[in-house]
């Protein structure tokens, strides 16, 4: 529930960020082995481009017909069994799930990996109401012992290295010794997590794709837990925001392929699970209720604008992340948001008001490597950019959260003289004669040129602009 | 309140004019084909390299190399689902003679009894039929039934997986769409490739986390 910037504000987050050698080096290892690995996937660049060019379309028939595709998921879904809910905002969401949960009694609920449920701060929330919910994704299990939220949005743990989990898992888990080895780590997890989805009164997960022809829920993963979560407990609620919706079942080979090879460079994971019902008569295992639980919270929005739509393509697999130079440098937390790095940049300024989230569109160097590697042709940087743009003047007809709010008065004075000296020679001339022969005595530690020149030596203009250089060599005027 | 719910958010998408969506070309994926005798070895291939193993066998042997699998890797107790043609063969193993590994049959609601606990405890192995494989990227396709229950290739540390090496289809595209999955897809199917993995800790593999920890294929070869 983050309606205002995180208490630090990006830049602050992102600074205590880089002084942490240790955070940079856990982000740096993981990112330049996601980046190999996906690499490797896409040899053939005809090949890529032609997948892309699927998912892009894919997606964007999934964008430009929400409503009714929405409407065909739910009718689907009810045919077969699927009880569907759907919430405007995080609470009415929480409120959806925990009515479902008191409905069938459950108190113990064991969960699949899922963004939404961060979204929603889910967790906290069933906690406060005497019900446990417990992570069963080994990075979202480990994070949620340390009291912290995910780093990214495929490996939530990445910010750890094998010592701090040891220490974290030697410390939290009854009769664990300390052990730095990975294949005893996990084990560990198994041995207490089997016992959770043993007893689970009910499982939630999230919705990869949402198939509206079949009513199928599909679940990307590999280690298990989701299909662990959702067969085992009695109870299985999945959560989705309304973007997860796809037409055909026969979208889904290309976006699933897409998704694995962006996210882990993996040409498949290890399972790939479809839900289509709760257990039907004479099954002797499998849920016997189904919940889907469609969240809004501010994407509906998002659709309005034909540019900015396209963020609602997104199908999370992270590759924006793993190849943004801001992001493998400061880490998820320093965003202060639940979906950090490229994507998170467009996003959540949408969703939370681009003048509040202003720190997030402008912590971009708009060097392009988001755009080039989704592999749903989100165009990124230019989304950027229109939302640095909407948050200091709102288009015409701008339909965005917050547009013109983050307007600074120095940016508009900046902007306002940079037009009169444009339209009015004699000024330019003016501020051109002073540029060259004052600039020099200008400090460094003025406001706006502090943050340039904190880190960089002061630029000294040049005595004369080129300007009067070739006026006085002779170069004849246009 | 829910109701609500549901009508505002379909109000606000029904305003929205996004652009129309370019055509879907599905070329790139009927484009990737493998002549059938390539299929196998490919699927072989990518799955290995995350770890599955491999039982090669053929259609009279099949369920003997099943009993001696189990009995050379000391695994005791082998869950299956009753009802089926591999399980009949199965059955037929098993009576041959005595001793050696347990067979035993997921024939019972998991709410019945200590079937749960059981299911959870004291198997060691799960086996399970296959309806095909990818041969593209590697993996096996289920659909669990009500012989073959979804926890039967979930629970138990090891899942043996029968493979009828003929069923393997170019890309799990074409397998849906020859199969006409849209008209009728089961309450649950599944794709699997290897045993469960992470690598959630500093990006080390690791396996057999909260799934199996092994994936044995077991693959049957035919004269055709």
């Amino acid at each position: 529930m983050r309606a205002e910037p995180g208490p630090h504000g990006f830049r602050a987050a992102a600074s205590s960020a880089l002084k942490d050698p240790g955070l940079r080096a856990n982000f740096r290892r993981a990112m330049d082995g996601l980046i190999s690995k996906r690499a490797a996937q896409f040899p053939d660049p005809a090949e890529w481009r032609a997948m892309r060019n699927l998912g892009a379309a894919i997606r964007a028939r999934s964008v430009a017909n929400l409503p009714a595709l929405l409407e065909r998921l739910e009718a689907s879904c009810t045919r077969r069994g699927i009880e569907v809910r759907w919430a405007e905002t995080i609470e009415e969401a929480n409120g959806v799930v925990l009515e479902i949960l008191r409905s069938h009694g459950a108190t113990h609920v064991v969960k699949g990996k899922s963004m939404v449920s961060e979204e929603m701060h889910l967790n906290e929330f069933l906690e406060e109401h005497g019900i446990e919910s417990l992570e069963s994704d080994l990075g979202e299990y480990i994070i949620q012992l340390d009291g912290e939220t995910p780093s990214h949005i495929i490996m939530p743990a990445i910010h750890k290295n094998r010592q701090q989990i040891a220490r974290l898992l030697g410390e939290k888990i009854r009769g664990a010794r300390y052990t730095e080895d990975v294949d005893e780590l996990t084990g560990i997890a198994r041995r207490v997590l089997r016992k959770k989805f043993f007893e689970a009164d009910a499982g939630i997960s999230g919705v990869n794709f949402a198939v509206a022809e079949t009513g199928t829920l599909c679940l990307v993963e590999n280690e298990g837990n989701g299909r662990m979560s959702t067969h085992v407990p009695p109870v299985h609620i999945a959560l989705m925001g309304i973007e997860k919706v796809v037409e055909n079942l026969e979208d889904v080979p290309p976006l699933y392929s897409l998704l694995t090879r962006s996210a882990t460079g993996q040409s498949i994971t290890t399972y790939f699970n479809m839900i289509s019902g709760p257990r039907g008569a004479g099954e002797k295992d499998g849920p016997f209720s189904v919940y889907l639980v469609i969240l809004d919270n501010g994407r509906s929005r998002i659709s309005q604008d034909p540019e900015l739509s396209a963020t609602l393509r997104c199908i999370r697999c992270g590759a924006c992340m793993n190849h943004c130079p801001v992001y493998t440098r400061v880490g998820g937390h320093a965003y202060e948001a639940t979906y950090p790095g490229p994507i998170g940049k467009i996003l959540t300024p949408q969703t939370e008001g681009v003048g509040a989230r202003r720190d997030l569109v402008e912590a971009s160097s708009l060097c392009g490597a988001c755009g080039e590697v989704c592999p749903v042709g989100i165009p990124i940087p230019e989304l950027i950019v229109r939302l640095r743009r909407e948050a200091a003047e709102p288009a015409p007809g701008s339909t965005v959260a917050g547009a013109g709010t983050g307007r600074s008065r120095a940016e508009s004075f900046a902007w306002w003289l940079w037009e009169r000296a444009h339209r009015r020679p004699a000024l330019y001339r003016l501020l051109g004669f002073a540029a060259t022969r004052l600039g020099r005595f200008v400090p460094g530690r003025l406001p706006v040129l502090a943050a340039w020149t904190s880190v960089r030596t002061t630029p000294r203009p040049a005595s004369r602009s080129l300007h009067e250089l070739a006026k006085r060599a002779g170069v004849p005027h246009e | 309140m829910n109701e609500g719910a549901r009508e505002r958010i379909l109000r606000r998408l029904s305003a929205a004019r996004p652009p129309a969506a370019p055509p879907s070309d599905f070329d790139v994926l009927a484009k990737k084909e493998w002549p059938r005798p390539a299929r196998y070895p490919r699927l072989r291939f990518q799955m290995e390299s995350v770890r599955a193993e491999f039982l090669e066998t053929t259609e009279a042997a099949w369920p003997a190399s099943v009993r001696k699998f189990l009995a050379t890797e000391k695994l005791s107790t082998m869950l299956y689902g009753p009802g089926t043609a591999a399980a009949e063969r199965l059955e037929a193993e098993w009576r041959l003679s005595e001793g050696g590994p347990r067979l035993v049959p997921y024939d019972r609601p998991i709410e019945t009894g200590d079937s749960k606990r059981q299911l959870f405890d004291e198997m060691d192995a799960g086996f399970t039929t296959t309806r095909g494989g990818i041969a593209d990227t590697g993996g096996l396709i289920l659909w669990p039934t009500p012989q073959e229950p979804r926890l039967l290739s979930l629970v138990p540390p090891v899942h043996i997986a029968l493979l009828d090496t003929r069923t393997i289809y170019n890309t799990f595209w074409e397998a849906m769409r020859s199969e006409g999955w849209a008209s009728g897809m089961p309450a649950n199917a599944l794709l699997v490739s290897g045993p469960s993995k992470t690598a959630d800790i500093e990006q080390t593999l690791a396996y057999g986390v909260h799934g199996p920890k092994r994936l044995i294929v077991v693959a049957v070869h035919r004269e055709t």
